[in-house]
């Protein structure tokens, strides 16, 4: 975002009978992950000129090269742990940054990656890379709530951008943002969608899955993937017992519940557990 | 509306292949027609244009947890139960913008929008979900503070109810006196038959629509099948809810270790709530923009199942399954009838069929109930459990 463009959109704050207040200063960070989340802000069209109004975008290398340096007012933080260099940058950031927001899957549970917390992470190095010797990695991929204090996590694989929109809009009023905690099983009610679990035997994680996607994937004969983690107080000891009792094969639930969440310590529970049962029942060789 | 009692009721009837009339007669008088249809592997409601738009020649097959649509081996229009949806979805629907305001130099703008509401013509009321819509009535018009989204929408609904001519093993409407015989609060009552329906009276609109139908008083030999084809339902409906005292049963027993057993297999996801054609709680939050200059004041259905439903004083109330389980069951079926003087549940069944685990309402009640005449477990009614929602 340039200078101009943010002084082309003054006529509006002008207009607009808010005081005007300095607009906090935005820094957007990249840990281990796709990139998918913080292109959810360069997906806000129809918002990203209020957004670049409302806030100073001073980090944010996927979007400009014009990088200021710290101090920041909001650190989004995308991506999980892996590296001992990420592992020390991490904590560079929380000392740079009044506010720190984790975004997405990988940075709030360690996302897709931490399946190799289940496994030999040489193995894999061996395995992916030609001369594993030049590769320093830790053996586990961690959210950042493990190594820095987070002021607010925002969920999904990848966030939704009005939740986003939400939370930027929320810390630029000085207000608390409004982020409903119900699972998926209330969204698909609230659009008409017909239980694809109960109707059609499609094993869904929607009611123990933390609502935020707008419940898109049962609205498509497709059981949620909880993308969004794992509500709280979620049952997924009674969901997967009723999965496993009603013919789900173990085989099926353990790549649902080893997900971008995997190691959301509910599901990351629930899925040993399952691997557990699978190998009493037939001996499957699950870890 | 009025509501001729049956014996004075006269009955007509209505050829299979005129069913489209009365859509069409509807749709004329500027209603939308809304019923029973295939989509998503179940029979939802949605909008009709004609009979070919009906579930014909399908039927739902139900048990607790699972539902699976199974063809018939006739062409019925209405050969099936209830189904995941219910008619609150149009009165009670569950987003409503119910105010914006605008900050402006002087202050805040409030203003109303001014909707005209949907005139809807529902097509296939069971008795059920009759009896659901008096408890709405209640609930929404019956109090000093009338709900005017709900008001408008039920003033200007055309009912064409259908008599049950089978039931689900989930049903029990007849424990609760619902049904499965519409008797009251229709404008029009259809009970499917061989070759047609027969249709009784129960409103002046109903009458002046039927006035314009292809319809013949039924012959005796019709009316006998009628009475059959109700009869089949009655005959069918297996589950029973005890209710005798049933209020003081379980609020005597608010601290009973059953709570928690439900609790264990309980998702706390609400799924039946928003099932359940009674259930009436929202949230209303207000919506603001990136600038705080706009906001819409938005009511969303909303559920006891969720923690922050409770939320108040800095932490929620029922902060535990066991006791958001406790609060749904003994709110539908003890402290409604302190609050709207009548029981919360029709009997539908719909919380046992699209409860994900398959938990029966009218079996955790029977367990709270036999541990009451069973001294063995008398010990365990008391035992010392937290107090936790319990108001």
């Amino acid at each position: 975002m340039t200078d101009s463009t943010a002084l082309q959109n003054t006529s509006a704050a002008e207009n607009s009978a808010v005081a005007v207040r300095p607009r906090p200063r935005l820094a957007v960070f990249k840990f281990a992950s796709c990139d998918g989340c913080q292109l959810s802000l360069l997906d806000c069209e129809d918002e990203l000129l209020a957004v670049a109004s409302a806030v100073e975008i001073a980090y944010f290398p996927e979007a400009s090269s014009r990088m200021l340096p710290g101090p920041y007012d909001v650190a989004l933080v995308e991506g999980s742990i892996t590296t001992p260099h990420d592992a020390q940058r991490i904590q560079d950031v929380r000392r740079i940054s009044r506010t720190v927001v984790t975004i997405g899957a990988c940075a709030t549970a360690g996302g897709i990656q931490s399946l190799k917390n289940w496994a030999d992470h040489e193995d894999y190095l061996r395995c992916v890379y030609a001369s594993p010797e030049y590769i320093s990695t830790l053996a586990t991929s961690t959210p950042i709530a493990d190594h820095i204090k987070v002021d607010f996590e925002l969920r999904g694989c990848p966030i939704s951008r009005h939740q986003l929109l939400e939370v930027i809009g929320a810390l630029v009023n000085g207000r608390r943002p409004r982020l409903p905690a119900h699972s998926v099983c209330l969204d698909c009610k609230r659009k008409g969608t017909v239980c694809v679990e109960v109707a059609q035997g499609i094993p869904c994680l929607g009611p123990v899955t933390h609502s935020g996607c707008g419940a898109i994937c049962p609205g498509y004969d497709r059981g949620c993937y909880g993308c969004f983690g794992p509500v709280a107080q979620s049952n997924c000891q009674s969901l997967t017992t009723q999965y496993l009792d009603t013919g789900s094969a173990a085989e099926t639930l353990l790549p649902l519940l080893r997900n971008f969440n995997a190691s959301a310590p509910e599901f990351r529970e629930a899925s040993n557990r399952v691997a557990e049962i699978s190998i009493e029942r037939n001996g499957a060789s699950h870890r | 509306m009025t509501s001729p009692t049956e014996s004075n009721r006269s009955v007509l009837f209505l050829g299979r292949g005129q069913l489209n009339q009365l859509i069409r007669a509807l749709a004329d008088d500027g209603y939308q027609v809304v019923g029973p249809t295939i989509d998503q592997a179940a029979i939802v409601y949605g909008e009709i244009t004609s009979a070919d738009d009906l579930p014909i020649g399908w039927t739902d097959v139900q048990e607790p947890g699972k539902y699976r649509l199974q063809r018939r081996d006739d062409e019925a229009c209405f050969g099936y139960v209830v189904g995941p949806h219910s008619w609150k979805k149009y009165l009670f629907p569950p987003v409503t913008l119910v105010a914006t305001a605008d900050r402006t130099k002087t202050g805040w703008q409030l203003s109303t929008p001014e909707t005209e509401p949907p005139r809807y013509a529902f097509l296939g009321v069971r008795g059920c979900e009759l009896a659901a819509m008096r408890i709405q009535d209640k609930v929404f018009l019956g109090g000093p503070f009338v709900d005017p989204t709900y008001q408008k929408r039920r003033a200007a609904a055309f009912i064409v109810a259908v008599n049950c001519t089978q039931a689900a093993p989930t049903c029990f409407c007849t424990s609760m006196n619902t049904g499965p015989r519409c008797s009251s609060g229709f404008d029009l009552a259809l009970t499917e038959v061989a070759d047609g329906f027969l249709m009784e009276i129960g409103s002046e609109s109903g009458n002046v629509v039927a006035a314009r139908l292809n319809v013949e008083p039924a012959t005796s030999a019709q009316l006998e099948s009628g009475n059959a084809a109700r009869q089949q339902a009655v005959d069918q409906i297996s589950k029973q809810l005890d209710t005798t005292d049933i209020r003081d049963l379980l609020m005597n027993n608010l601290r009973h270790p059953h709570w928690e057993e439900v609790a264990n297999r309980c998702l706390s996801c609400t799924n039946c709530t928003m099932v359940c054609p009674t259930c009436f709680c929202s949230s209303v939050n207000e919506v603001p923009d990136l600038t705080g200059d706009h906001v819409d004041r938005e009511r969303s259905w909303d559920s006891c199942f969720n923690i922050d439903f409770s939320y108040m004083n800095g932490s929620p109330t029922r902060n535990s399954i066991h006791s958001r389980y406790r609060q749904w069951m003994t709110h539908k079926l003890a402290t409604w009838h302190d609050q709207f003087g009548s029981s919360g549940c029709v009997g539908c069944g719909r919380c046992i069929t699209w409860c994900p685990v398959g938990i029966d309402l009218t079996q955790e009640v029977a367990a709270i109930r036999s541990s009451q005449n069973n001294p063995s477990v008398e010990g365990a009614v008391n035992s010392s459990h937290d107090n936790e929602g319990v108001s």
